[in-house]
């Protein structure tokens, strides 16, 4: 398996990385390498085996319906990059 | 007294030998006088200096427990309310935090003194701590070696008495290598077992919070106080909490020990392999009977790991935008702008190749090839742990391949710091908990022993490495200029 | 419409669920607060939290399916959808994607009379996202997340519409039943109740789909008729002139009355759906569905089944008393209260009743007249004590105050007067008066008898008894007829 320079970027736009194009090459590579290393899953047959996705065989538990949370905005955006009016700010979104 | 191991120093506090404020300011000042290891990232010497007044006023009044006036340190991968919380990573360099981890409430409520915030590798990702917004710590036993990572900086801390115990993270070995490279007692518990909220996720399906300290009745103390249910996590697992100290001196006569031999093949340096053997004979002397096991599925392991571990890391880091706290670019021309660049800049190279790997492993086509085939390859692991456990009590093997290699040694060469994990990761997919335990030293650094047992039978795991660190004493060295 | 070409669509719905507190956290979820007020730190997402599902949630979402006779799954699935957005403050939001709690079911709508059955394919919950604020802050958009984490349950429809009609029939019949249900407010303004419609055109006969439009959040039954109908005319044209569709998200303008395409959004989206490891499946057990079960209301059309047989209603009335949930009790409850024959209940609640609420702008369960003092006035009504005529005044005076029927008709001296003694007297005076008149009608003018009742009535201010006037009316006009021959 070998990524290219092409998908590195591509794949940089959907995870939102800038990464800088004389480092392109250099994680291209390192990629290339880690896909490799995941290639050597396919020596194993997985037929009719169940997907883990959690150790424990447990079943989500339910939260009662009940408002416990008070207003902390103050607390929250002391930390926040940009605010006015209680709104965090950022560059303008268009639809 | 700052030898003394927490289950001596709640003695010394209760015989009056020493205040809580004198324990906590000698700290302090080994931590400023050693500062040059970089375990800290932050040291909260203010508050520490009126938990520990309060501690000793808690002390007086007869109703403190075994943690209270104890001076502790958390990684900085646990959000502390009011104090910087960086992970290890410049996107969180001005992140202070807004709320407490369940954990760090728990260490408040019982009365430790938070000495600090420990160094650790940017967002849990590493086994060196050279990944490190903060730069790399150094191992107090040969200071041009790593000290292992993730939780780097809390091993070297625990180890060079920079605190009597330290909090770490393990997602695929993070207690239990830096525990093993620095000659410390590490525990993973078993997944669910301690509170993940408020630890800054890095692989929610892997990660665990345990205690690193000097001794296995140490972490038995500091578990007591992690363990146990929250219902601010759905992953929690609704279980009593044993008392982890009573059964620390049941005798492990007949106690049935399994050694997989995939762990003893080709990687391992001798010289490690024939530590753990002598640790192995031990254990025989103490009763226990060894046998050969097979866990055929635990090569794959790292791979799987490498899919799981990245993938969810791909989704967990995507909230660090830029938007609500935590780093933003200078004057992002636009929102794309503000993402990128704001994460471009502040994530370090190996938590941008782990997002980018993950991110490809999940994205259109690739999933089923990488995500559910590592989600099978993972049931199968953790079918090999079952197996092996209805036949042994505990599995025992290495933590790592080789003592503490140099800073900058592997770094340059991700797979291979991979490869390195590979008798830790497994024990992650399965969810099962494991210690490393200090077993012997090879060319004057640690090696850690490694013990792996049941769902939720830490209380077994502390009693077996209790009882090991009665007839020996290699947790008790002191490494040199540390005294 | 076009002879030659058949409408294809598919509408999935977003709606509110009424809970107290948000799907994932303990924060509250009523609108209109101060912005990011009701933003806790796991709506932020902040680092280190994690999302604990809310019980209530999950029961409205199995009662919406037992509702539409879908299937439960017994395991249900939260998963991550990834991708960045400032309202979305983890960079991807909890939803359900492989197993959602609410496989197929179906909902029938009436069109022109006839039953339709419309599919569903599924319903999912999961978690609503912040709002963007586009006001002008220096040229940068303000986020307000108090609206994240709100707790939606997705319905997604087969594509069985075929014209925008048939949409909103079926958008509507939703928006009933969900309040119905108790499990939305279905508040379009304040946008609980979402629509995104897939359109699609073919030419008649084709089996195979068209390539299709997604037009996105439009929020009323007006617009949604609107969108639609401008995007399929669009679709035509585009084709017919040759074009070629491209499958694309687009906007409804309702100022413009038209769609355009949503540049944003244009980009491949890739979701990266995979299960969310900060939440386990949720197993829905058979006990859990007896409990939900239990609690499920009488559905609007097997209620309105009932009405109609068990109170003789028309259609009309009795789908119009069966739109709402409250309104429907409230008959109940009218008819219970007074006794009164169903008819005369369903007539002032549909009439009257409905009209006042509607000039009021006020919905049944804030109704100034309780269902106690409506059953007092149609007593009066079916005992005789007032007419229609002078309920409809009683009634008035009720809707201004908290006063009974009997006390308002004492308090004004409305009772009806029956005393044929007294009519009578009234009726010689008036033939007596009117000379022409009475010789007009004797020459055959009937219409001039009308005149004669509203003089009596006039001359009683209205409270004689309608039918003993008439009765007593027509005797005597016959009776000077013979004496005047005689």
């Amino acid at each position: 398996m070998f990524l290219t320079a092409d998908e590195v970027k591509k794949i940089a736009h959907l995870a939102r990385l800038k990464i800088n194009d004389q480092d392109i090459h250099g994680y291209a590579k390192d990629l290339s390498d880690m896909l490799n290393l995941m290639t050597q899953m396919g020596a194993l047959n997985t037929e009719g085996i169940n997907p883990m996705a959690h150790p424990m065989d447990q079943e989500q538990r339910l939260r009662p319906d009940e408002v416990t949370e008070c207003d902390n905005r103050e607390k929250f955006q002391a930390i926040a990059p940009q605010v006015e009016a209680g709104l965090y700010l950022v560059p303008k979104v268009i639809d | 007294m700052h030898n003394k191991t927490i289950a001596d120093l709640a003695k010394g506090l209760r015989s009056g030998e020493f205040s809580s404020l004198e324990l906590t300011l000698a700290f302090i000042n080994r931590i400023k006088q050693y500062s040059q290891l970089n375990c800290y990232i932050t040291v909260t010497e203010e508050l520490a200096v009126q938990a520990a007044r309060a501690a000793d006023d808690r002390l007086a009044a007869g109703n403190a427990n075994l943690l209270t006036g104890i001076p502790i340190a958390q990684k900085d991968i646990f959000c502390t309310e009011g104090v910087k919380t960086s992970c290890g990573s410049r996107i969180l360099d001005n992140f202070i935090a807004p709320y407490s981890a369940t954990t760090v409430e728990k260490f408040t409520k019982s009365g430790a003194v938070m000495l600090g915030k420990l160094n650790m590798d940017e967002f849990a990702m590493g086994s060196s701590n050279e990944t490190s917004y903060y730069g790399a710590v150094k191992n107090p036993w040969d200071m041009t070696a790593v000290p292992g990572g993730s939780s780097g900086g809390s091993a070297a801390a625990v180890a060079a008495r920079l605190t009597a115990g330290a909090t770490g993270t393990d997602t695929g070995g993070s207690i239990r290598q830096p525990a093993a490279l620095c000659g410390v007692t590490g525990l993973k518990p078993t997944y669910g077992r301690v509170s993940r909220y408020g630890m800054i996720a890095y692989a929610s399906s892997l990660d665990q919070g345990g205690p690193m300290a000097r001794s296995a009745e140490d972490a038995a103390i500091m578990l007591q106080t992690m363990a146990g249910f929250d219902e601010k996590d759905s992953t929690s697992v609704d279980l009593p909490v044993p008392d982890y100290k009573q059964g620390l001196d049941n005798r492990i006569e007949g106690l049935k020990i399994g050694l997989p031999k995939e762990f003893f093949s080709e990687g391992l340096n001798s010289a490690v392999a024939s530590t753990i053997e002598t640790a192995v004979d031990e254990y025989r002397k103490l009763g226990a009977q060894i046998t050969e096991i097979s866990m055929p599925n635990l090569k794959l392991a790292i791979p799987a790991y490498y899919v799981i571990a990245p993938a969810e890391c791909s989704a967990n880091l995507s909230r660090f935008d830029g938007v609500r706290y935590g780093y933003r670019c200078q004057n992002p021309a636009d929102l794309t702008d503000l993402y990128t660049r704001s994460r471009g800049e502040a994530f370090g190279r190996e938590v941008k190749r782990r997002i980018l790997i993950g991110t490809y492993a999940l994205s259109a086509g690739y999933y089923d090839a990488y995500y559910i085939k590592a989600q099978k390859v993972r049931r199968l692991i953790s079918e090999d742990f079952k197996n092996a456990l209805t036949k042994v009590d505990v599995i025992m093997g290495p933590v790592t391949p080789t003592t503490a290699f140099g800073i900058g040694e592997k770094i340059g060469n991700p797979i291979e710091m991979y490869l390195s994990d590979f008798y830790t990761i497994a024990i992650n997919l399965a969810g099962v908990p494991a210690m490393s335990i200090p077993a012997g030293f090879v060319n004057g650094k640690p090696v850690g022993l490694q013990i792996i047992g049941n769902y939720f039978a830490e209380d077994r795991l502390l009693n077996i490495a209790h009882q090991y660190q009665q007839v020996t004493d290699w947790h008790l060295q002191i490494p040199k200029g540390f005294e | 419409m076009n002879e030659q070409w058949e409408t294809v669509i598919g509408l999935e719905i977003h709606t509110q669920l009424a809970t107290k507190s948000k799907i994932f956290s303990g924060a509250a979820t009523a609108y209109g607060a101060a912005p990011n007020t009701q933003a806790c730190a796991v709506d932020l997402g902040l680092p280190g939290v994690l999302p604990v599902l809310n019980k209530e949630a999950v029961r409205m979402a199995v009662k919406f399916g037992m509702a539409i006779e879908a299937e439960i799954a017994p395991y249900s699935v939260f998963a991550r959808k990834n991708y960045f957005y400032p309202d979305l403050p983890k960079g991807y939001q909890i939803s359900q994607f492989e197993l959602p709690i609410v496989g197929a079911g179906h909902l029938d709508i009436e069109i022109d009379g006839t039953s339709k059955r419309i599919g569903i394919t599924r319903a999912h919950l999961e978690e609503d996202a912040g709002k963007s604020l586009h006001e002008n802050f220096h040229g940068l958009t303000g986020i307000d997340l108090n609206r994240a984490g709100t707790p939606l349950l997705e319905i997604v429809s087969e594509p069985d519409m075929r014209s925008a009609k048939e949409a909103v029939a079926y958008m509507k019949k939703l928006h009933e039943l969900v309040r119905y249900l108790g499990i939305s407010d279905g508040n379009m303004q304040e946008g609980s109740f979402r629509c995104d419609a897939n359109v699609s055109v073919r030419p008649k006969g084709q089996k195979q789909f068209g390539t299709r439009a997604e037009i996105k959040n439009i929020n009323s039954f007006k617009f949604v008729e609107k969108a639609i109908n401008y995007e399929i005319d669009r679709q035509i044209e585009l084709i017919e002139s040759g074009g070629k569709m491209i499958q694309e998200t687009r906007l409804y303008d309702s100022v413009k009355d038209e769609t355009r395409s949503m540049r944003s959004k244009e980009e491949a989206n890739d979701y990266r759906y995979f299960p969310d490891p900060d939440l386990l499946p949720v197993v829905v057990n058979e006990e859990f569905k007896a409990q939900v079960k239990s609690t499920l209301p009488e559905l609007p059309h097997a209620r309105k089944q009932r009405f109609k047989q068990q109170y003789l209603l028309d259609e009309e009335s009795a789908a119009l008393l069966t739109s709402s949930r409250q309104l429907a009790d409230y008959f109940e409850a009218v008819i219970k209260e007074s006794g009164c024959e169903a008819r005369l209940c369903a007539n002032w609640v549909t009439g009257d009743l409905s009209a006042a609420l509607n000039k009021a702008g006020l919905d049944i369960i804030d109704t100034p007249v309780s269902h106690e003092r409506l059953a007092g006035l149609l007593v009066r009504i079916a005992d005789n004590s007032i007419s229609g005529k002078i309920a409809k005044q009683v009634f008035e005076e009720m809707w201004k105050n908290a006063a009974t029927a009997d006390e308002i008709i004492a308090a004004k001296g409305l009772r009806q007067i029956s005393d044929t003694g007294a009519i009578e007297t009234i009726i010689d005076k008036i033939i007596a008066e009117n000379p022409d008149q009475v010789e007009q009608y004797r020459s055959g003018k009937d219409k001039v008898f009308g005149f004669f009742v509203g003089q009596v009535m006039k001359e009683m201010h209205g409270k004689a008894n309608p039918g003993e006037v008439n009765k007593m009316l027509k005797a005597k006009l016959a009776d000077s007829h013979l004496k005047t021959k005689g």
